[in-house]
């Protein structure tokens, strides 16, 4: 009779996602946030695709595709930074969380140009059916950017002392999984208003 | 997840990037508009979203539940804007 232990085989699947559990159920609740204000993004444009197709001309796609080159090396600088300190390199760890930082600075400073244009163009909320949903969907994301940031820098903070490691990287990869779906979210975002016509 | 991959990983989102601004820049001029561009890009973005998901969220080696409630997530979008886009189109 064979008494071994029942283990899971050495290549089995984790059955948890890395990090905090909690994360991932506040990661599902914003992805689906941003699935039914895209989905209410594309069945308005489909009422109103003359107005939708021509506003989306006097978007700066440029910009966007910036943005979107920012926000995908940001997320794969937090993707080293996880993977240097589950080597217990805390130091390499901690200044690729600073260049992930700087990323999402980055698209801050270019998505600010963005506003401030439109808004110098005496643009707002109220221009029309497309711009209030260009305003009040990206300046929904530019605040997941803001709170990312923020997570990020507590997460430099603690990985320079040294908090992390091959034994605790629960912190590290929750707030990892946080600004990498901020990066996913935009991934949709991009083509959806700067390009699709 | 080694570095090499991460890397790789980074380059394939990057091309990818690139090929979406391509298409808004150029696709008039390749012939690639309407509904054969607005596939090319939900395509790519499904292609993009999938490596962030697996490679930078590290779900690669998780069970298939939850990466199918994140990918599940990414076809729904895609599908929606899809049947938006067609619905525009009559």
């Amino acid at each position: 009779m064979d008494l071994a232990p029942t283990s899971p085989p050495p290549h089995a699947p984790a059955s948890a996602p890395p990090g905090d559990l909690a994360i991932w159920f506040f990661i599902l609740a914003e992805l689906l946030a941003f699935g039914v204000f895209f989905a209410a993004y594309a069945f308005a444009r489909a009422r109103n695709v003359e107005l939708f197709d021509s506003m989306q001309l006097t978007l700066d796609r440029q910009a966007g595709a910036l943005n979107t080159v920012l926000l995908i090396s940001g997320s794969a600088c937090v993707a080293r930074a996880v993977e240097a300190v589950g080597r217990a390199r805390s130091t390499t760890g901690a200044r690729w969380l600073l260049a992930g930082i700087a990323c999402g600075g980055g698209f801050l400073v270019v998505k600010g140009f963005e506003y401030a244009d439109k808004l110098g163009a005496g643009i707002n909320l109220s221009t029309n059916t497309f711009y209030m949903f260009y305003l009040s969907l990206t300046f929904f994301h530019f605040m997941h950017v803001i709170l990312g940031m923020v997570i990020l820098v507590a997460l430099w903070f603690k990985t320079r002392q040294g908090a992390y490691g091959p034994a605790d990287m629960n912190g590290i990869e929750s707030g990892a999984a946080y600004w990498h779906m901020v990066d996913l979210v935009w991934i949709v975002l991009f083509p959806l208003v700067y390009v699709m016509r | 997840m080694n570095t090499r991959h991460l890397n790789t990983v980074w380059v394939v989102l990057l091309l990818a990037t690139l090929a979406t601004f391509a298409i808004g820049e150029t696709g008039d001029m390749l012939g690639i508009t309407g509904p054969v561009a607005m596939l090319l890009l939900l395509s790519i973005s499904i292609v993009k979203g999938r490596l962030v998901v697996l490679d930078f969220m590290g779900l690669r080696g998780v069970k298939f539940f939850w990466r199918s409630l994140l990918i599940g997530w990414l076809l729904l979008v895609s599908a929606l804007i899809a049947v938006a886009y067609w619905i525009a189109l009559k």
